[in-house]
């Protein structure tokens, strides 16, 4: 039995649309931020799989990687940060409570 | 001479990253969404390794299995005043179910009919310290962007949760 790199894709996709449920259906700031860690580790599959099969000696996937994990990594502190700043004027990390800019 | 990737243990570590990002978004419990999101990023881990990125795979259990998993947990007890308040009701979405699964599919069609095209896994090997050497030499510049970021958005998070005063 082989896997190929159709496997990785698709498990990834499976991940990726089970982040992008969760990012839309979920009320608390806190699970979106986790949905959307769960994107961002489909996306860096996808690209470590595909540098695995297409340019193993040049490594260019699992650069992207790593550069994803940076900006995922500065995105989830800003937003932890983000959310405890909004619970101090809210004391609520609800998302239907942040609504003070609705018209 | 190909190399190929041990089915059974890709198998497992499938189940386990779907499974575990199922029992995140199907949990009442936030606290135990964070460790099912734990349990995804190990599982994670270990399909780097089956992909021979050893270097990605143990990055991975550091930042996300370790930092950003602890994180979170420590916002969800800064942000929550009694035990009951991290049981949270069922949350179903209808429009976001619709659009994950437009996605889904959009996604499905195109690896079944364009997923095959890269083919055979070759038998060279990334190796760790090649890798080491190109990031010092040909990534060097955006490796030091990437270490700006960083800097940043560390400022950026310690001004944005200080106390007002």
């Amino acid at each position: 039995m082989t896997i190929g790199p159709s496997a990785f894709l698709g498990l990834a996709a499976v991940l990726f649309t089970l982040g992008l449920y969760g990012a839309v259906a979920r009320k608390s700031a806190v699970m979106v931020l986790m949905s959307l860690e769960l994107m961002a580790v489909a996306v860096n599959l996808n690209m470590v799989a595909l540098s695995r099969f297409v340019t193993p000696t040049e490594m260019t996937g699992q650069f992207f990687a790593i550069f994803t994990m940076v900006v995922s990594a500065a995105e989830i502190g800003l937003g932890l940060a983000l959310v405890l700043a909004i619970y101090r004027q809210t004391r609520s990390i609800e998302l239907s409570s942040i609504d003070s800019l609705k018209g | 001479m190909n190399e190929s990737v041990n089915g059974v243990a890709f198998i497992i570590l499938a189940f386990a990253s779907i499974g575990g990002a199922v029992g995140m978004l199907t949990t009442r419990n936030i606290i135990h969404a964070a460790f099912w999101l734990l349990e995804v990023m190990v599982a994670v881990g270990g399909l780097y390794l089956l992909l021979s990125a050893e270097f990605l795979a143990v990055v991975q259990i550091l930042i996300y299995a370790g930092a950003v998993s602890v994180l979170m947990l420590f916002v969800v007890m800064l942000t929550l005043r009694r035990r009951e308040d991290s049981v949270r009701p069922v949350e179903v979405s209808i429009g976001g179910g619709i659009m994950a699964a437009v996605f889904g599919t959009i996604m499905y069609v195109a690896i079944a009919r364009y997923g095959d095209r890269v083919g055979e896994m070759p038998a060279v090997v990334p190796d760790t310290a090649a890798l080491g050497e190109l990031l010092f030499t040909r990534w060097a510049l955006p490796f030091e962007v990437a270490s700006l970021v960083l800097l940043v958005a560390l400022v950026g998070a310690v001004w944005w949760s200080r106390e007002e005063d």
